[in-house]
């Protein structure tokens, strides 16, 4: 069905550390895997899944890490995926950084881990909160008092605890919107859209009940209520602590979340968005002698709001050499290692027209290696302000010992997937 | 400080030390010995020798020791079953320990430990388990059930353990119904045809009940076993829709594609005018394009699924098409999936921005995503027709880029444009000629050499061009060959005053001077062609080409289907059926979608216009010399006329190289014939039907193998020996079904051997090969007795006559009907499956004579109830000529009697697995119909003997 075993390799293909689910697939079959993705790499052809023989090899790679999983069935790929990453995750709250080393100095935490999170193949409870209430990393001593499974692993509720204490009962609720731009060299936008993501950090006691409510038109016109602004939404995703099914049926969110940080939904836009940083540019090439590059930067937003940490990246070729800058506001700065130029500006008014010009020397002997052509990118942020106009109209929150309890609500508009072509 | 201490002990005599170690009083040096054990084994060092001191460890209130100890115990249990033993006992206790994590830790890790010996110990613990109180050792309890599966079946059945599976899946615990669910599917998927899951619209509630419930693997687990279910009637699939709709808002994109899956499939039962039907796919398309946010891994499996969905329901992205516009940074197997979605989404509303966005592509860097850029700009071009001007235009522009592999590939493609869109943008071949000098890539130059010999009498230096290729003629790849010989040859017909020592020279390189059999056979038809008839020849050569389908690569529909079924498995990112890459899954049943209810739509349709050889009837050689008859004389002096002029000695020549080539051609396959059939007169008059049985579909590559196949079959009837009836070749496989592939065949049954003759055509635009063939378990166990011998890749437009010896020693499955033969063809493109019927006949082993007196008796001792009778109809021969007919299919006549002007004839047949099968034939002067009494011990063969004697005394 899934995996028949797990392996975590190091950058030249050595095992660090494997584990045997079902026993179908020979152990040392990994031996190939390292073989293959060369001779791919070397093809540039490479594919997330090999196959040697009638084995396959479904592969991700984290930090300085391959994460493989073997099988010699027809077993859900996506599945294996999905785990595999869920098991990045996993580690990663566990031991901060997951890398060659924290596999090392933890590889009994990670035999248990590996044991608990799947079983003949088969995905089990792979939350790391849950996981780490009954595996730790201080030796676990068993005691009269530990002597039960968390309830909360078997639970319909398995993300949650109970028994959870605050002094104070809060919520804290950020709604993400991140940009994504592709706009053509001429400077017609190819593609745009909008993926948000409402993110909780939950300090409340108890088991609490919750609803969110949002401006949803489906939910609007389900409710037939027509007031204000209402945003559609174009696919949601929830954090599976969301009654689905309730959600589509009536369009309501509720849910009883998970303790302290977690992403609860994520939703997709697909109206057209005005690029909220526009740029334009020409990038001049002298062959032989000189490059010369001249930016311009227009914030096409409220004037009221400010864009921060803008970093604008505009690609230079790899021959370049001596750079020259001059800018209107912020600094430039070459990162010869990326072939790039980075412009940075701390804050960016909307309505604003900033200027960057570049200079760069060519050498006189033609690089002979053609190179891609990356396009510009930008990152930013703008607080107070989603670009869809998304709002949390409520948050309700109900637990039975009856406390009060406030929602903070934050908003940030930021750059996703955010690249302007250029002609050069 | 952290466990890497652990690895750094490499002293001599480490595992003295170890032992003493783990033999220390002190529990916190015991814990640390076994820690090093751990660091040990996990290095790859050899620590088995500890097994013993290891397992002596096993008793121990630290449960975080227990665990490096079962961790052991699972790592070198197998090479060491004995010892395995002594942890039986701590096994045992375990799984009755008042710790839940303890019981299921015992019965997890026991499961793992696959040694036989083991397992009877098991029994009784996971009994105990499966029933626990804590759902966290049921549900563990439930995968052990199908890890002790995979180790003892029968033990598991034997135990009883499958009921109790099945019990669990109404458990209250949605983690145990997850977990029961997954182990029974991977039960049953070893039983294919045990109806193990027994889903019923009971159970399906319960699953759907614990959907909502479990964590998103459980979810995944249930998805996948509703896909399996097939619903009574679309009321029933519309309600497991609406109830699995929900799960394409989880976060986990497997889930998504889960739920994905078992919407596409059991949405094929709902009524298409059904308003919900409309819904559904609404509902289907943004989910989808969430997936291409999610990890590129997970993206690559998305867009491979989504290539499928597209494929089989267009409408539901066909809005969706900026969403796969590719990202500078996508990893490259990401980027060209989303190029083949783009290209299967392009249409007229859309394709100005999808060439924008190509012609972008077609100048970035990677070699293999710009390649593919520039075809997918001609498959625009081809595929819509409207932008087919730009489409060239953008090509042209590309060309002027002079990048190597770029101008290549808009060659190539520019050339499919000239086959779809013909005498409109000639135009542009003098920019093509521009570049033949760069063209070092065989498929480009033969696309380049196909325009020239296409479009050669619009070229004026088109026999300058073409010499300048002939220089390395043998250096060229057959792909490159082939198509110089057919385009000189063209040239030759469009400008024959000009081309004839260029056509010469190309013909006597193709034939006297390669080993290639393709290039030879393709030579000589040619030259044959040319000296007999050049009149034919111009309409063979020149004819008009069929149009080349918009699609390309296009998944064959019953394929697409069963991949439908795999949304997000390994087959669907594979685009191939499970039994083509999965050991022992041959005799799997091939998943199919569900039939629409209501409309009487059926799945298959199956294509009526056969493409069988064409009947015509073979044309004399006109007796005149020509062209080429001068032509062959050229070695001796220059010609002098252009007029052909009658010369029957040239003719004579003409046949002797054919007759000579024929010797060569022939091969195996007149020594089968057992004619001796070259250069003789018979012959000669069947050479002269191949123009005539040439099939129109020559494209830019003639199907000259084709006219040979053909050549074969006339000639087969002219010498054919007495023996049993073969039936003519009927097509078997669709080209459509199978990539390109065309399969037709008849079997025989010749000298006591069986064989299978099959004609293998390529009506695809690529070579290929490797070719092997398998079948499926069949009623009277037929299997290849050796390997498919096609020796030689099949170019396009080629058909290659193979005989298939057959044993019957093979795997024996009863089959529906019982004639029925299932086929696996395989070639370096896909797997292909197809089922024909033989003839029983081909069973009739040659002993099959019956003494009388046993005769009589088997007659007597055979039932009544086993007599079948049947009616001949429409025969109008005597009894003799009838049963010499017969016996050349092994019925044979042990007596005859004539009673009131009635023949009786009294035959017997033996069938190769030692049936009998006796048979009295009534034959009365003047009627023609004969009445046929069968009886045999087995009578479900008696119908099939019966079509048997049929088809003999009709033919």
């Amino acid at each position: 069905m899934s995996a028949s075993a797990v392996f975590v390799l190091d950058l030249k293909g050595k095992v660090l550390i494997c584990r045997n689910y079902k026993g179908d697939v020979d152990m040392s079959e990994i031996d190939h895997f390292f073989t293959l993705l060369m001779q791919q790499e070397e093809e540039g052809l490479l594919c997330p899944v090999m196959s040697h023989g009638n084995v396959h090899f479904l592969w991700i790679k984290h930090s300085n890490l391959y994460l493989v999983a073997t099988t010699n069935k027809n077993s859900n790929a996506s599945l294996v995926y999905s785990f595999l990453y869920k098991l990045v995750e996993v580690f990663t709250e566990y031991f901060k950084e997951l890398e060659e080393e924290s596999i090392q100095d933890n590889f009994v935490v990670v035999y248990e881990l590996l044991d608990e999170l799947m079983d003949f193949g088969f995905p089990q409870t792979t939350d790391s909160k849950i996981l780490q209430e009954y595996i730790t990393q201080q030796g676990n001593k068993l005691e009269v008092a530990k002597t039960k499974v968390p309830t909360t692993v078997t639970n319909a509720v398995s993300w949650r605890s109970e028994g959870i204490r605050y002094k104070k009962n809060e919520v804290f609720i950020d709604v993400i919107e991140s940009i994504n731009v592709l706009v053509n060299a001429n400077g017609s936008v190819m593609s745009s859209d909008i993926v948000g993501s409402i993110k909780l950090k939950t300090m409340l006691s108890g088991m609490p009940e919750l609803r969110l409510g949002l401006n949803d038109r489906m939910l609007f016109a389900l409710t037939g209520r027509d007031k204000g602004k209402t945003v559609t939404m174009e696919d949601v995703k929830f954090h599976q602590c969301v009654r689905l099914s309730r959600f589509e049926s009536d369009r309501t969110i509720s849910f009883i979340p998970p303790d302290g940080e977690s992403e609860l939904m994520s939703y997709r836009i697909n109206t057209h968005v005005k690029p909220l940083i526009w740029i334009e540019s020409v990038i001049e090439k002298f062959s032989h002698s000189r490059v010369e590059i001249m930016v311009k930067a227009k914030g096409q937003f409220k004037k009221q709001s400010v864009a921060n940490n803008v970093e604008i990246r505009v690609p230079v070729p790899s021959d370049a050499d001596s750079p020259k800058f001059k800018t209107s506001t912020g600094h430039a700065k070459y990162v010869p290692e990326k072939n790039l130029v980075v412009w940075s500006i701390k804050s960016f008014p909307g309505g604003k027209e900033l200027l960057m010009r570049a200079h760069f020397c060519l050498p006189s002997v033609e690089n002979h290696e053609t190179e891609g052509r990356p396009p510009i990118t930008v990152k930013f942020e703008i607080p107070y302000f989603t670009v869809s106009g998304i709002q949390v109209r409520y948050m309700k929150i109900i637990e039975k010992s009856g406390y009060q309890a406030l929602p903070w609500v934050r908003y940030i508009t930021q750059s996703g997937d955010y690249q302007l072509r250029t002609n050069t | 400080m952290t466990d890497s201490k652990y690895f750094t002990t490499t002293k001599k005599g480490e595992i003295f030390e170890l032992k003493a170690e783990l033999n220390s009083d002190k529990k916190e040096k015991k814990k640390e010995a076994v820690k090093k054990v751990i660091a040990s084994m996990t290095v790859g060092k050899d620590v088995s020798a500890l097994f013993p001191d290891v397992v002596n460890c096993m008793q121990t209130d630290n449960l975080e020791l227990k665990k490096l100890v079962y961790l052991y115990l699972m790592n070198y249990a197998k090479s060491q079953p004995d010892m395995a033993i002594m942890a039986v006992n701590t096994f045992v206790k375990d799984c009755e320990d008042l710790n839940p994590l303890i019981r299921a830790l015992a019965v997890r890790t026991m499961g793992c430990i696959r040694v036989d010996k083991i397992t009877e110990y098991l029994c009784e613990p996971l009994r105990k388990c499966l029933k626990d109180e804590d759902p966290y050792v049921r549900k563990t309890a439930a995968v052990c059930v199908a890890k002790l599966h995979d180790i003892n079946a029968q033990l598991v059945e034997d135990q009883g353990f499958l009921d109790t599976l099945k019990d669990l899946i109404s458990d209250s615990n949605p983690m145990v119904v997850a977990n029961a669910v997954a182990a029974l599917s991977e039960i049953a998927e070893s039983h294919p045809n045990s109806n193990l899951l027994d889903l019923n619209p009971q159970t399906i509630n319960k699953l759907l009940t614990a959907l909502n419930e479990c964590t998103e693997w459980g979810q995944i687990f249930i998805l996948d076993c509703l896909a399996s279910y097939l619903p009574r009637d679309d009321r029933e699939s519309q309600s497991i829709c609406e109830r699995v709709t929900p799960r394409l808002s989880h976060a986990n994109s497997a889930v998504v594609l889960s739920a994905v899956k078992v919407l596409m499939k059991f949405m094929e039962m709902l009524p298409k005018d059904l308003d919900y039907y409309g819904t559904l796919l609404k509902k289907l398309a943004p989910p989808l394009v969430t997936l291409l946010s999610a990890e590129p891994e997970l993206q690559y499996v998305a867009l491979r699924n989504i290539n499928l969905i597209v494929q089989k329901r267009p409408e539901i992205l066909k809005h969706e098409m900026k969403v796969f516009f590719v990202k500078y940074n996508d990893p490259i197997y990401v980027k060209l999936e989303k190029l083949d979605i783009m290209i299967r989404l392009a249409s007229q509303a859309n394709i100005a921005q999808v060439l924008a966005e190509l012609k972008e592509y077609a100048t970035e860097v990677d070699v293999d995503f710009v390649r593919k850029a520039v075809r997918a700009i001609g498959r625009c071009a081809i595929k819509v027709e409207q932008s087919a001007e730009r489409c060239v235009s953008t090509l042209l522009d590309l060309i002027q880029t002079k990048v190597n592999y770029v101008v290549q590939e808009a060659i190539v493609v520019i050339k499919d444009i000239f086959r779809k869109y013909p005498n409109k943008y000639e135009s542009v071949i003098a920019t093509l000629c521009e570049n033949l000098d760069s063209l070092d890539e065989p498929e480009a130059r033969a696309a380049m050499i196909w325009i020239v010999g296409e479009y050669a009498e619009r070229i004026d230096n088109a026999d300058e061009l073409l010499e300048s290729f002939l220089e390395g003629f043998h250096d060229e790849s057959t792909q490159v060959q082939l198509q110089l010989l057919t385009a000189i040859v063209k040239l030759f017909l469009k400008k024959p005053t000009e081309t004839q020592e260029l056509v010469q020279q190309v013909l006597s390189l193709a034939t006297q001077d390669s080993d290639n059999p393709d290039l030879r056979d393709r030579g000589y038809i040619y030259w044959r062609l040319l000296s007999t008839d050049p009149v034919a020849a111009k309409e063979v050569v020149l004819a008009e080409k069929p149009l080349i389908s918009e699609e390309t690569d296009l998944i064959e529909p019953t394929l697409l289907e069963e991949l439908i079924c795999h949304i997000g498995t390994l087959a669907s990112v594979y685009h191939k059926p499970p039994s083509a890459f999965v050991e022992g899954s041959r005799g799997v049943q091939h998943k199919r979608l569900p039939p629409r209810a209501g409309s009487g739509e059926s799945t298959e349709s199956p294509d009526v216009g056969q493409s069988g050889p064409s009947e015509a009837p073979p044309a004399v050689i006109p007796s005149q010399g020509d062209l080429l008859g001068d032509l062959l004389n050229l070695d001796l002096a220059p010609p002098t006329a252009t007029v052909p002029s009658v010369q029957p000695s040239m003719q004579m020549g003409a046949m002797d190289l054919l007759g000579g080539g024929l010797d060569s051609l022939m091969g195996d396959e007149s020594d089968t014939l057992g004619g001796d059939i070259g250069g003789s007169p018979s012959m000669g008059a069947g050479l002269g039907a191949a123009p005539a049985a040439m099939p129109a579909s020559l494209g830019g590559a003639p199907a000259v193998g084709g006219g040979l196949g053909d050549l074969f079959d006339l000639g087969g009837g002219v010498g054919m020996p007495t023996g049993s009836y073969v039936a003519p070749k009927t097509v078997w496989l669709l080209a459509m079904k199978a990539k390109g592939l065309e399969i037709s065949g008849t079997f025989a049954r010749r000298g006591g051997i069986i064989q299978m003759d099959l004609s293998l055509t390529n009506k695809a635009m690529s070579v290929m090969t490797d070719f092997a063939i398998q079948f499926n378990r069949n009623s009277f166990g037929l299997a290849p007795a050796g390997p498919l011998q096609v020796l030689t890749p099949l170019s396009p437009n080629q058909t290659i006559d193979v005989s298939l010896p057959l044993s019957t020693s093979g795997p024996v499955m009863k089959m529906e009907p019982l004639n029925n033969l299932q086929v696996a063809v395989k070639n370096n493109i896909d797997v292909f499956y197809f089922s024909c019927q033989y003839p029983l006949s081909l069973l009739f082993v040659e002993d099959g004579k019956m003494d009388r007196q046993v005769f009589l008796a088997t007659w007597k001792d055979i039932p009544n109830d086993n007599e079948a009778q049947f009616q001949i109809k429409d025969i109008h021969l005597n009894s003799d000529v009838a049963s010499n007919k017969l016996q050349g299919s092994n019925i044979f006549t042990i007596a005859k009697r004539t009673v009131e002007g009635q023949d009786m004839l009294y035959q017997s047949v033996k069938l190769t697995n030692g049936i009998w099968v006796l048979a009295e034939m009534r034959i009365q002067t003047g009627n023609p119909n004969y009445t046929l009494s069968i009886k045999c011990r087995a009578p479900e063969v008696c119908p099939f003997v019966y079509q048997c004697y049929e088809l003999v005394l009709k033919n």
